[in-house]
């Protein structure tokens, strides 16, 4: 009887649940996917806060097998979520406008998938701040699974990528971002490559079979947590690379991660920085600052555990760049759990173990310029080139939950009065002088004929009627925003020199 | 038929020019006190850039402008008053510059070829034939490297480059001064551009300020490209969409290095190009950095108005743009001469693009054409020479 109850009780439950699903995410929707509200509920600590990302205020709008995920993005405005639902889909994506979600909709383990078919660059580039993309299975592309350039406060997560080409996920130029849950695998460069950004958390992803793990590289503050590395050539990196507009890098720490058997061949592109790695190296610290390295469980990497090296001993053929600092200071190495690294390292440790009269390579190597690294309890590691560390004055991290921010990055505040001035001169100035004749009339002879009537600017720069016949028709200017129009009509009717 | 024509042409431009010679410009010349297209006039009387990229931000604090569409630009030279700016153009239209008065800035940098000349590798006076291609002067206001070779960190340090080589203008400082301070309407017209000068002579470091104040007017930031970026999609057509997506693409690579908004990084790179006709390595910046990794590295032009300033590369070596494309596809080192060991820059790779691809990157980069703030050319001259003079130098130049 009990039972029975229990049963109806659930059926209930489920009814209620099916109905308001389809209340709230539209009929067509066979099974309604949770909307990401991973952001928008209350925080507990160790969450992730302050990303717009996922925030859906706007429509949804489905993508079936045989239909374009980019026709659908095309429709999209921000705050839609484009969901995607499983699939095969043979393009590439790009988003060029802000705060535009795409989801998976994962059913009986079929995943949407994008499918470059080896003849495609990119699957997924995005411009726009606050894009969150989740659930993806991508694979088969020859350039990126996900590049982003220039789009702050963005979300990576849940996603699938398999031999995309140069890199998995590549957010570059982009502030306050987080790379978590994704499995990555047959990249030859870095899987994850978090280049020239800032303020990012890089966290329970599973990495493996790639050159390079996960690459911090040109960044600051970036957390790299939870993840794990395995059976690529290099596990976690963080690199200062010169010839970059980005100068610098640090803030960097890497903590929680298993680094586990990254004895994988190099397989990477000749002439990438990658490619120079030895197999065998579990973390790589080049050129970085104030990079700290705590609890990891450090296992198995032939070649050396923790590598540590300035630009010039790391044998990277790139050119020199006067502006970029080779050496790798202030590294601070807390505990971490290391064993059985260095089994069979590179000719030039063999040496080095000679010297030490050592059977085993390194679980840490430190070789090249740099000053200010600590290190805690070294007598329990196999040491090259730590003996200047100092011991280490913090014992641990614990303090910095996250280096995402703790609001999303907001673009920056344009009133009106400035957008118009922006559109005028940026636009207009080109053939509208104030009071002298350049190619259109003068503004102010415009201002005696609009007095009062913005609108009626606004219209002309929409669908110019050729008036003067002492002057050339003017192009139409509808490239301009509806609010940059308003901007600039107001602002040529306040000009007064 | 065509060499009578011309030497008839040239006969009566020589004329021109000694009757104009004969009977300077009496006219005064009063400086404009508005400021060119892009520019706001401010209260001090000072013209500030305003641009809808000023909408963005990017970067921490000083840091570039790079990457992405809605990406704020790197900091800008501007700030200088109306009337240098345009005592600027005139002296940069003038060859009254040169040591012999037949070369201006223009010859080399010519308004309708993208501030460029066309040629492989410009000629400077005496016919002298340089060793590298002009690069254009579009933009200029945000770079912070001047030269291929990355030698000079300011405008006014990279003009005295060329006004003072024996090839190039010729002149001296000593000339320079002479010759301006011997007319009269140069005089009249510093004493508008810079009215709290304490003497009436006019100083080298004014004439370099007026220059480079012209140069920093040359504003290029409103093509088809940018009313994309800002949000205007239909700005752009298909092809040209998929040209965008090819040169941001990590196969292509353009956009690691032509970062927009200004298509250029500022960096030095070995992209790995022989001299053409079998000539020497050019060293390029490893000379300035006394640095052998940064042998055969050159700065990255912006591409913006590319479409205008073939030949391309710092010696010409590309017809066209396609040309030009087609060379990073070619295969990193394909081009190095033998017994050179070039640090080639790690995108340089062999990304293997389409033909479809090569074209649909060239009708992408023709998006960045905007010359909407042309400048005009002066009319007059205040040291009486013409422009005709210089075009003449640009025909002599052409019938080589």
């Amino acid at each position: 009887m009990k039972t029975a109850k229990r049963v109806i009780l659930v059926i209930i439950v489920f009814a209620i649940g099916m109905y308001c699903g389809k209340f709230f995410f539209g009929r067509s929707s066979d099974i309604p996917a949770p909307l990401p509200s991973y952001f928008t509920q209350t925080q507990s600590e160790g969450d992730s806060t302050g990303i717009a990302a996922g925030t859906i205020t706007g429509k949804v709008i489905e993508v079936r097998k045989g239909n374009s995920i980019q026709e659908a993005v095309g429709k999209a405005i921000a705050g839609d979520l484009v969901r995607i639902f499983p699939g095969v889909y043979h393009e590439t994506v790009y988003i060029d406008k802000d705060n535009i979600s795409l989801q998976g909709v994962i059913i009986d383990g079929e995943w949407p998938t994008l499918d470059g078919q080896k003849t495609m660059n990119d699957a997924i580039l995005y411009s726009g701040s606050g894009v969150l993309i989740e659930n993806m299975k991508i694979t088969n592309y020859k350039g990126n699974g996900i590049m982003g350039q220039a789009g702050n406060n963005y979300v990576i997560r849940n996603n699938w990528i398999v031999d995309t080409g140069v890199y998995g996920i590549f957010p570059q130029f982009g502030k306050n971002g987080l790379v978590e849950r994704n499995v990555l695998s047959g990249i030859e460069d870095a899987a994850i490559y978090i280049g020239m950004c800032d303020n990012v958390d890089v966290r329970f992803n599973e990495v493996y079979g790639n050159v390079a793990g996960i690459e911090i590289e040109n960044s600051r503050h970036a957390l790299v947590e939870y993840n794990y590395a395995h059976d690529n050539t290099g596990g976690i990196l963080a690199f200062l690379t010169p010839g970059l507009p980005i100068k610098t890098c640090y803030d960097v720490i890497i903590r929680n991660n298993f680094v586990y058997n990254n004895n994988t061949k190099n397989f990477g592109a000749i002439g990438s920085t990658v490619s120079h790695i030895p197999k065998g190296t579990g973390m790589l610290i080049m050129a970085a600052d104030d990079v700290t390295i705590e609890n990891n469980i450090i296992m198995g990497n032939e070649n050396a555990g923790i590598t540590i090296t300035d630009y010039g001993y790391a044998g990277i053929d790139h050119a020199n760049d006067p502006e970029s600092e080779p050496n790798t200071d202030r590294v601070t190495l807390l505990d971490n759990f290391m064993s059985n690294n260095g089994a069979n390292p590179i000719d030039d440790i063999k040496a080095l173990m000679v010297t030490k009269l050592s059977k085993f390579g390194p679980d840490i190597i430190a070789v090249g310029g740099g000053v200010g690294s600590c290190i805690v309890n070294a007598d329990r590691y196999r040491t090259f080139g730590v003996d200047q560390f100092a011991s280490c004055q913090v014992r641990d991290t614990r303090a910095i939950t996250t280096y995402m921010l703790d609001r999303p990055v907001t673009p920056r505040e344009t009133s009106l009065m400035e957008k118009g001035k922006m559109t005028f001169y940026g636009v207009c100035s080109g053939c509208h002088a104030y009071n002298s004749r350049l190619i259109g009339p003068p503004v102010n002879v415009i201002q005696a004929l609009y007095k009062n009537n913005p609108q009626g600017i606004i219209d002309y720069i929409i669908k110019p009627v050729y008036k003067r016949e002492d002057y050339p028709e003017m192009p139409p200017q509808n490239y301009l925003s509806d609010e940059a129009r308003k901007a600039v009509a107001e602002y040529m009717l306040s000009l007064s020199q | 038929m065509i060499r009578g024509i011309l030497f008839c042409f040239l006969i009566t431009l020589i004329v021109a020019i000694i009757i104009d010679y004969k009977a300077p410009a009496e006219n005064t010349i009063t400086l404009c006190n508005t400021c060119p297209p892009g520019f706001e006039l401010m209260e001090n009387n000072t013209c500030k850039l305003r641009t809808l990229y000023q909408q963005y931000e990017s970067g921490n604090g000083d840091e570039p402008g790079v990457g992405g569409l809605k990406t704020a630009l790197p900091s800008v030279r501007d700030g200088f008053s109306p009337q240098q700016i345009d005592l600027g153009r005139y002296l940069f239209f003038d060859p009254v510059l040169s040591k012999d008065g037949s070369v201006s800035c223009a010859t080399c940098h010519q308004p309708s070829k993208g501030f460029s000349d066309g040629l492989k590798t410009s000629v400077g006076i005496d016919n002298a034939r340089l060793k590298r291609a002009a690069p254009s002067l579009w933009n200029v206001a945000f770079n912070k490297k001047f030269f291929w070779d990355a030698r000079s960190t300011s405008l006014e340090a990279q003009l005295t480059g060329p006004l003072y080589s024996p090839n190039e203008m010729g002149t001296t400082r000593e000339n320079l001064l002479q010759k301006l301070n011997g007319i009269a309407a140069y005089r009249d017209l510093f004493q508008q551009a810079f009215p709290d000068k304490r003497s009436d002579k006019i100083e080298l470091s004014e004439i370099y300020t007026a220059m480079t104040a012209f140069e920093s007017s040359l504003i290029s930031l409103n093509s088809r490209y940018d009313h994309y970026a800002h949000g205007y999609t239909q700005a752009l057509n298909a092809q040209e969409i998929e040209g965008l997506n090819i040169f941001r693409s990590f196969v292509a690579r353009c956009a690691e290095c032509h970062t927009p908004p200004l298509f250029t990084n500022q960096q030095v790179a070995v992209v790995g190009l022989a001299e053409p006709d079998g000539l020497p390595l050019d060293p390029g910046a490893q000379k300035t950095f006394q640095d052998a990794t940064l042998r055969g590295a050159f700065k990255v032009p912006s591409l913006r108005n590319a479409d205008r300033t073939a030949p391309y590369s710092h010696s010409g070596k590309f017809a066209t743009l396609r040309e030009m494309v087609e060379f990073y596809s070619k295969g990193r080192g394909h081009d190095v001469p033998a017994g050179e060991k070039l640090h080639i820059h790690w995108h340089i790779w062999e990304p293997n693009l389409t033909a479809y691809e090569i074209d649909r990157l060239v009708d992408f980069i023709k998006t960045l054409t905007d010359e909407s703030f042309m400048p005009t050319k002066p009319a007059v001259l205040p040291s009486g020479s013409t422009i005709v003079k210089q075009n003449l130098q640009e025909s002599i130049v052409s019938i080589q």
